[in-house]
């Protein structure tokens, strides 16, 4: 179950110009690598959401340039290149009242999916798994 | 210009200083036998109320706001409920607010003010008289209702708020005046516009007695270019009584009654102010009943002078309050200290103890926006949950302030850090 739930680094971004550059930047020069990433953003600031190699290690690395990011756990579920793949995922999720806060797309090098966040991960790859659903593993990103 | 009181108003400055000496000495022996407070304090000067001169009387220490709420609800009240007709509330800066009380003396007195005031820019008994002021607990609703009616006027209780229908009335009912803050009437001038009401044309108004906030003598030429009324600024608290000193025609500050009120303007070293030097406001009312106000440093910043005015009043006059002596921020008319607003962010453990106050006046409406920032250990990237945290500190805001303010919620460390209160206040407010 560990390795079926995925870490997040979600980077919090002030909403002023040039910031998202700034960290993006420092990204590079540490060189951590996003497999996947969103931009969300609230009227204050922004959120980068980003999966990345090693998550602990990059977290420390932007501490250390005084960038504020949070670790999240969230699922990741395989969906195929047709019309409709969304429906499956969020119907399984539906049906076990299980609340989405957000989600995004994820295209890697074997396999494409949809990234998550729920409420409860676990009792998300239950219902994922109960219902045939392939859920994406940490080595599979 | 008709005076209402002319034996008063324009009494001889000798005759008036000396009827001041003789009323602050009756009101110093009433309150000497009255309250323990003032007793004790004349004790402690060494004072006795009928050798008082104007030069002793310095020797009694300030009375401040915090004397009136530390004896919250009635602590400083000297006559029994029996005598008393009415009281009102001020909004206060720990959740406890300011309570007055008034005999019906007091009541009389405060609306005597009103009357010579609103009279002296004239106001008379033919005019009809629109009272856009809050009627309830602030004391500028009652206030200008009793000043007019009594000069005999017409008065339309309107109230605050619904413009269209103080515009429908301006217009319908031959309204000549109009009270309330300049900011509203700026907001009437605006709404009038962009219906294509012309103030000046279509409504017969042409006066205005305009206080509650801050406001300018630019402001006031403004309004009068753009819809031909004539503002007259007006001074007060609840201390006083309400809302008392008013412009006249002149228009060269407020007359300040002096056989009510005995007014001082002191440096930062307690010294008496030159005429027309700038200085904070301590006020003594010469008649009150109810509850003494005997050097009440209020603390507002403004000059007195005695020369002699053009309109033949003899009583001195006050100039526009400059600023405060504390931290005091005057927000759309309410009193609004960045201590309330700390106690409010020291509420809620999601937030850092740290904030700035904005305040910026587009078209003279006041609005206040405060930048609080995350508690790192609270921070989270649900996006609903950061917008409910916010939505909630600015309710709590609203419940303790009584006016909105903006929030914005940052992220940890993006607020700069000050040491001093007042560096967390940016006034961008223009009354140009």
């Amino acid at each position: 179950m560990a390795d079926k739930i995925l870490i997040q680094l979600s980077i919090f971004v002030n909403n002023t110009p040039g910031r998202l550059a700034a960290v993006a930047k420092t990204l590079r020069d540490c060189g951590i690598n996003m497999k996947a990433c969103n931009l969300a953003e609230s009227t204050e600031f922004g959120i980068l959401r980003a999966i990345v190699d090693d998550p602990d290690a990059a977290a420390a690395k932007l501490a250390g340039k005084g960038i504020i990011a949070r670790k999240t756990e969230i699922v990741g579920v395989k969906i195929g290149d047709v019309p409709g793949s969304l429906y499956e995922p969020a119907h399984v999720l539906g049906e076990a009242g299980i609340n989405i806060e957000y989600g995004y797309a994820f295209t890697g090098k074997e396999v494409e999916g949809l990234l998550i966040r729920v409420d409860d991960p676990r009792k998300a790859i239950e219902a994922f798994e109960r219902a045939g659903l392939e859920v994406i593993d940490r080595s599979e990103i | 210009m008709p005076f209402w009181n002319e034996e008063i108003e324009t009494m001889p400055r000798e005759d008036l200083r000396k009827m001041q000496l003789s009323l602050l000495r009756r009101e110093l022996r009433k309150m000497y036998d009255s309250s323990k407070f003032i007793h004790d304090r004349m004790r402690a000067a060494n004072l006795v109320p009928e050798d008082t001169d104007f030069d002793s009387f310095r020797r009694l220490p300030y009375m401040v706001k915090d004397d009136l709420r530390e004896t919250y609800p009635d602590g400083l009240f000297v006559v029994p409920y029996d005598d008393l007709v009415r009281m009102h509330v001020s909004s206060g800066t720990t959740g406890k607010p300011t309570i007055v009380g008034y005999t019906r003396r007091d009541l009389d007195n405060w609306t005597e003010s009103l009357a010579r005031g609103m009279t002296s820019f004239g106001v008379t008994r033919g005019d009809v008289f629109q009272n856009m002021h809050g009627y309830g607990l602030f004391t500028g609703g009652l206030g200008a209702h009793y000043g007019a009616e009594r000069i005999g006027a017409t008065v339309i209780p309107a109230s605050t708020g619904n413009t269209d229908r103080q515009i429908m009335l301006m217009r319908d009912v031959h309204v000549t005046t109009l009270a309330g803050t300049p900011s509203y009437m700026f907001h009437i001038a605006e709404v009038c516009e962009q219906n294509g009401i012309d103030i000046r044309r279509d409504t017969h108004v042409t006066k205005a007695l305009a206080g509650g906030e801050p406001w300018s003598a630019s402001m006031r030429d403004k309004l009068y270019r753009r819809t031909g009324i004539r503002a007259h600024n007006c001074y007060g608290a609840s201390e006083f009584y309400g809302p008392m000193f008013v412009e006249c025609e002149e228009q060269r500050g407020a007359h300040v009654w002096a056989d009510l009120c005995y007014m001082e303007i002191v440096d930062g070293e307690g010294e008496p102010c030159a005429d027309g030097e700038k200085g904070s406001i301590v006020a003594t009312m010469l008649q009150k009943e109810a509850f003494p106000l005997i050097r009440y440093k209020i603390g507002d910043v403004s000059s007195l002078t005695w020369e002699r005015c053009g309109c033949g009043r003899t009583h001195p006059r006050l100039d526009r309050i400059s600023g405060r002596s504390d931290d005091m921020l005057v927000v759309k008319g309410i009193n609004v200290f960045p201590s309330q607003i700390e106690g409010v962010i020291g509420e809620f453990p999601f937030l850092s103890p740290f904030y700035t106050i904005t305040l910026t006046n587009p078209n003279y409406m006041d609005q206040m926006t405060v930048d609080v920032e995350f508690n790192p250990d609270f921070l989270t990237d649900d996006m609903t949950r950061v917008a409910a945290m916010s939505q909630q500190v600015q309710d709590r805001l609203k419940e303790v302030l009584n006016i909105k303010a903006k929030v914005r919620l940052g992220l940890p460390d993006s607020l700069p850090r000050f040491e001093g209160k007042s560096r967390h206040v940016v006034d961008n407010r223009s009354y140009e």
